[in-house]
């Protein structure tokens, strides 16, 4: 299927069949419209929300504020003791991390599943499969008391250092899928011109495969900036904690009394992810449409 | 490599034994050892934090361990807890079941629905499919989590909007029968990942078939019930193995809406909000451990399950 499905997501649309008449056509706009409203309507109502004055908010369903007020951005970025640059900041560092950490590993394994022979590599290759199958549970508590061992809870080591080994299996097949897909004359050329097999990755297979590694680091991004699980068993102390976790404790703390300041740093949360997700809408929908990554 | 591969060969055709094996060494590391290099990472990573952590995560499954006191050896005690005198592991079952098999169908069928009327020549088929799959992206982060507690409050935006069609509507959160509903809907709003997957589905059918139908006067709905459906199965088939196993391992949102209490009296108490609370709220590492064994059985069940039933609906062309 995924051959297949990834030669589909990449070709044009297709043209209009015509087999819906004028009527028929207004009718699937009016519907699509009606459902896209719904969709997005809980979003705009939050960011409308976060510039509301603070009696104003749960007032009224409209989207349109009466007075734009953007205090509760003020209010929420320094509502608790820690400000919520610093959760921002450790986001940005762990993403960052996550990203190089998983396009580096993993391209490794891909390069060697796809391209070099070696005994065992069948074997392996069944095994990384498998792994993608087990929940994280399984590992969860061991590995905890590894890193808890190790002196590595409350940093940023556990949620970063197994994205160096390789740790999203899902990754290292999407790259296989796509370097299997680039032609091995170009490897054969360049051994007969003496290149190795690392100077046969560098040069030649990551080059070409910037469309996956992208795909690969935008999803990296927003997953780890997304995860709440990770941070909230890894990481105590607060100038330590994420910007997901800086939320929580918001609402634990003060949401009861500041749902303006709790919005704005709700939308402002979402702000990055949407950035990413507007400018590189083509690559996640095809990175979905080909092999059905979801978390 | 091909120059260590050429000394290799020249030493090993050597006369005294020494060098020839230091010939075959070689021998076996140019032919395999580039393949192992760079897999090191990755076998780094799954025997320190897969095998290894699985293994011990069984064994410590037949212990008590409170992470402060070594392991105790307990035997199959957790285990028969677990299957009789749990009354939260049931609670926990019940609500993740009920989570399943409410959000699953609706979400595959709302992302069906979509894909049908966005297939073959929309205009502004990205527009839309950008919009339909924004919440399946932003859906995961706390923020989200938060903004549906707020909307389905007792005197939140989803009541307001009930009340203008003179419905009075309940404390979806705060009444035990209709909290998962919250649930169930924040997931079904992100059907985008699953419509995706369709719309590729359904170009992957050929028009000439449409064509063919029509021809022979077959009505819309008739070409839908015998081409589309049937073609579609196995991508209907993957999508609900993905939801399934996904909605089985939902956590955020009902740590979220909960408080992390999993309440009221239990009814968001998802399986893996009740396995954080035993591991990292009471520390009894050794129950979670069992606890993550049974839903690893339970998903390994349901899996299986699907597998062999696929063979009567799922159709596959070749």
């Amino acid at each position: 299927m995924t051959d297949a499905t990834m030669s589909s997501a990449t070709a044009p649309p297709p043209v209009p069949t015509g087999r819906r008449g004028p009527v028929g056509s207004i009718l699937v706009h009016a519907a699509l419209i009606a459902a896209s409203i719904a969709m997005i309507y809980p979003l705009l109502w939050m960011i409308s929300a976060s510039v509301r004055p603070e009696d104003e908010i749960f007032a009224s369903t409209s989207l349109w504020p009466s007075a734009v007020d953007f205090s509760s951005y003020v209010r929420g970025w320094f509502g608790l003791d820690v400000s919520f640059g610093r959760f921002f900041w450790n986001s940005l560092v762990i993403a960052v991390l996550t990203v190089v950490g998983n396009v580096v590993a993993c391209s490794l394994a891909a390069y060697a599943f796809a391209r070099l022979r070696f005994a065992g590599r069948n074997f392996w290759f069944a095994i990384m499969l498998g792994t993608m199958m087990i929940p994280y549970h399984v590992t969860l508590i061991p590995q905890y008391v590894l890193f808890l061992d190790l002196g590595w809870v409350n940093t940023f080591l556990p949620l970063v250092v197994p994205k160096f080994l390789a740790s999203d299996a899902f990754f290292i097949f999407l790259m296989v899928q796509f370097f299997r897909g680039i032609p091995r004359e170009l490897d054969e050329a360049a051994m007969m011109d003496g290149c190795g097999a690392w100077r046969i990755y560098w040069k030649i297979m990551l080059p070409l495969s910037l469309p996956v590694l992208a795909t690969a680091a935008i999803f990296s991004f927003i997953w780890t900036w997304d995860d709440f699980f990770g941070p909230l068993i890894y990481l105590n102390d607060m100038n330590s904690y994420t910007i997901q976790l800086g939320l929580r404790t918001f609402v634990d703390s003060s949401s009861t009394s500041d749902w303006g300041g709790l919005f704005a740093m709700s939308t402002l949360s979402l702000v990055p992810v949407f950035f990413f997700f507007l400018f590189f809408q083509r690559l996640l929908i095809e990175g979905i449409a080909t092999t059905g990554m979801k978390r | 490599m091909a120059a260590v591969q050429d000394t290799a060969v020249a030493v090993g055709t050597g006369a005294s034994s020494r060098p020839a094996a230091q010939g075959r060494l070689a021998r076996i590391w140019a032919r395999h050892g580039a393949g192992y290099m760079f897999l090191l990472p990755w076998l780094i990573g799954f025997f320190g934090l897969t095998l290894g952590p699985a293994i011990a995560s069984l064994y410590l499954s037949f212990t008590n361990f409170d992470l402060i006191r070594a392991p105790e050896w307990i035997g199959t005690a957790n285990y028969a807890r677990i299957a009789t005198a749990d009354p939260k592991f049931a609670a926990a079952v019940k609500v993740t079941f009920l989570y399943v098999v409410l959000s699953v169908p609706f979400k595959l069928a709302f992302a069906l629905l979509v894909a049908i009327l966005l297939d073959r020549g929309v205009r502004g088929l990205t527009v839309y499919r950008a919009i339909f799959y924004l919440p399946s992206l932003l859906g995961g982060s706390v923020a989200i989590a938060v903004l549906w507690r707020q909307l389905f409050a007792g005197d939140g935006l989803i009541n307001s909007l009930l009340a203008q069609f003179g419905i009075e509507g309940p404390s979806w959160i705060s009444h035990p029968d209709y909290s998962i509903w919250t649930l169930v809907v924040l997931s079904v709003w992100q059907f985008g990942s699953p419509m995706i997957i369709f719309l590729a589905g359904l170009r992957q059918i050929p028009t000439d078939m449409y064509e063919a139908a029509s021809l022979d006067g077959a009505s819309r709905f008739r070409q839908f019930y015998k081409i589309t459906l049937p073609l579609l199965t196995p991508v209907i088939f993957f999508n609900a193995v993905v939801q399934t196993i996904d909605a089985f391992k939902a956590f955020t949102p009902a740590f979220i809406i909960s408080g992390g209490t999993g309440g009221p009296i239990n009814s968001t108490l998802f399986y893996t909000l009740y396995l954080y609370q035993e591991a990292f709220g009471n520390f009894r590492m050794g129950y979670a451990s069992a606890l993550a064994w049974i839903l690893v059985l339970i998903i390994g069940l349901f899996t299986a399950f699907s597998f062999l039933t696929s063979r009567y609906w799922v159709h596959y062309d070749d």
